[in-house]
């Protein structure tokens, strides 16, 4: 699994860290890694319905922020739990990153699905994307 | 933990790290604590409170309560006070949880005649009060409905039959920030909340029912006028804010500030969490009227909570509200910017202040207290961990160089990662009960991770705030039923 929480950055809330080969893997392992801290068992997730995500920034971190954020949007709108899958990332002439993904899930059922905390924010403390020797590596602090 | 070399002893209870710590800071910035608190404070918090220092506008000092630890931006029991006209707003000084705050009522009822029914009480209320993740709340608004709340805040609710004029005069602001323009708000933020009012949520947000024993009165004249000293008298407090919406309202203006702080106001980003814009710029006056409605839709959420309570405890014992004495004692906020009146070296000053995670602790006579509560000083409601228990304080004239802030609660010192290895939720709900706490939780994993053991002390951090000056304690309480969301 190309993600671990990580234990001593926050007090309060939940830190990880995610590792890809690329760019785009790193988005998805980041997103997994906010899913396994909003339920405590991902695999109970069922695959039912799709939303498409697709969001911009102007770097890779705030392009990391929006794209998890989006997790914890439909997570209190539409009460989802979702896996992402198929994520592209690219770049436009003028630097812009674009991520598309298609997030597959189901609507939260409390009978099966063990919810420990709330995910309310994707956080900027300690954010950290870069380029490692290996591919990529993110930091990332969830506010509970 | 590691204390700057720099920090300075002011007092027994007052800390500074002085404007040069740093090269960019315009005031000092002040702890207040005892030696054995700020010496558990994480490094995290000097840095923090000392960020603080550097945004411009700030008046006097940056302060940190005696509960300080990390958060975002400010740390929480972070408290700053900005010039109206020079300085700056912050989605960083408030918080994700706009209007995470505090409500306390009291009852007629004492602990034999409650004992003998807890469970029955405890149950229905989990099940009366959504808790947790992905509960839909109480009300059902439609998009429109929501915007009314978001202006009018508990008032809209007092006016649907949810309660009543007395717990709007009781609760901080009136139950209704005034500036609220729901147009500031994004879709995404009503979309996210507005199926969450009369939630309890989730992490260390709870409900409980507590206990006053007599020997846990610590100023018996004060508690008298707030309604308080029958023996072993029963109270019930909580603790949430303004759910996905609040967050929502946050990260929206975080990153939006965060695009003009510095390209279009030359303001340097020395940490992403502390974005900023002018008060009086297009883009902090429109985070402040968004801000309001996240305010007002806590005031809400708390206003159906407390009705639905109310509702089970009527069930339960077959009597009216007002025939148990079930009368609202305060609901203050401990994340907010508010517009306040100060007095600062012979001015008076109109200034912003933000408290995150800190609460407002007004003064006997100050403006915007309750008339029954002008000559005591405004109530104040201190959460501790579900199995320590929890404060009543008043606020204090000596609380002036806070700008009368005083802590909110107890603060981690163990991460959620640790506390789930240390606590296992079944044992720990079942030692409680033993202990004669009656827990229901939406997770059991969830209950480990705000094990006691995980919290500072709320006895020390209360006696710190009272020895700094900033708020007297009136009683403390200690849980006997407790809902964790």
């Amino acid at each position: 699994m190309p993600f671990r929480f990580l234990d001593d950055i926050t007090t309060a809330d939940v830190a990880f860290e995610a590792t890809a080969a690329d760019l785009a893997g790193l988005l998805q392992a980041a997103a997994d890694a906010t899913l396994a801290a909003m339920v405590a068992d991902p695999a109970s997730v069922r695959t039912d319905v799709t939303r498409n995500i697709s969001v911009e920034g102007d770097d890779v971190g705030l392009l990391l922020y929006r794209f998890l954020e989006e997790l914890v949007f439909f997570k209190d709108a539409e009460n989802l739990l979702l896996h992402v899958r198929e994520t592209r990332v690219h770049e436009s002439d003028d630097g812009i990153l674009t991520v598309d993904a298609k997030a597959r899930g189901e609507r939260i059922d409390h009978k099966r699905h063990e919810l420990p905390v709330d995910v309310k924010a994707v956080t900027f403390f300690e954010l950290s994307v870069e380029e490692t020797q290996d591919g990529w590596r993110a930091v990332v602090v969830l506010d509970v | 933990m590691t204390v700057p070399r720099a920090l300075q002893r002011i007092s027994d209870t007052v800390w500074e790290l002085p404007a040069s710590y740093k090269s960019d800071m315009r005031v000092p910035a002040r702890i207040y604590a005892t030696e054995g608190l700020v010496r558990t404070m994480d490094e995290t918090v000097f840095t923090q409170i000392s960020n603080v220092a550097t945004l411009p506008g700030i008046v006097d000092c940056a302060h940190c309560m005696p509960d300080g630890h990390s958060g975002y931006g400010f740390p929480i029991g972070g408290a700053a006070a900005m010039d109206t006209e020079t300085g700056v707003i912050s989605p960083g000084g408030i918080g994700f949880d706009i209007n995470c705050g505090m409500r306390l009522v009291r009852t007629d009822l004492t602990l034999d005649e409650v004992r003998p029914k807890l469970h029955m009480l405890v149950d229905r209320l989990f099940r009366n009060v959504p808790s947790g993740v992905g509960r839909d709340g109480v009300v059902r608004a439609s998009d429109d409905e929501f915007r009314e709340i978001l202006e009018e805040g508990a008032a809209w609710c007092v006016r649907r039959g949810y309660g009543c004029e007395e717990d709007l005069r009781r609760t901080e602001e009136k139950g209704c920030m005034p500036g609220a323009k729901a147009s500031a708000v994004s879709q995404r933020a009503i979309q996210r909340g507005h199926n969450q009012v009369g939630t309890l949520g989730s992490g260390n947000h709870y409900l409980e029912i507590q206990v006053l024993r007599p020997e846990n009165v610590f100023d018996a004249d004060l508690a008298t006028a707030l309604g308080l000293g029958i023996p072993n008298q029963v109270v019930v407090m909580f603790h949430c804010g303004s759910r996905g919406f609040g967050h929502q309202v946050a990260s929206d203006y975080l990153q939006e500030l965060l695009g003009v702080m510095e390209r279009k106001y030359k303001i340097p980003v020395r940490d992403r969490q502390l974005a900023c814009a002018p008060f009086k710029s297009p883009e902090g006056q429109r985070y402040f009227a968004a801000m309001a409605c996240a305010v007002n839709m806590a005031f809400a959420n708390r206003q159906v909570i407390l009705h639905r309570i109310r509702e089970v405890f009527t069930d339960v014992f077959k009597k009216d509200p007002a025939d148990l004495g079930m009368h609202q004692i305060y609901d203050i906020s401990h994340n907010t910017a508010k517009l306040e009146t100060h007095e600062v070296c012979g001015r008076r000053r109109q200034l912003l202040v933000h408290r995150k995670g800190a609460t407002r602790a007004f003064a006997a006579g100050m403006e915007g207290l309750p008339a029954e509560y002008a000559e005591i000083g405004q109530p104040v409601i201190i959460g501790g961990s579900m199995e320590t228990g929890s404060y009543l304080l008043c606020g204090a004239s000596s609380g002036k160089d806070t700008f009368y802030t005083t802590a909110h609660g107890s603060g981690r010192t163990m991460s959620r990662t640790a506390a789930k290895k240390r606590f296992h939720g079944k044992q720990l709900q079942k030692d409680m009960e033993k202990r004669g706490i009656y827990v229901q939780t939406a997770s059991l994993a969830g209950l480990a991770e705000e094990a006691g053991g995980a919290y500072k002390d709320v006895d020390e951090v209360t006696r710190a705030a009272e020895l700094a000056g900033l708020s007297r304690r009136v009683a403390k309480f200690v849980p006997v039923g407790n809902i964790k969301g």
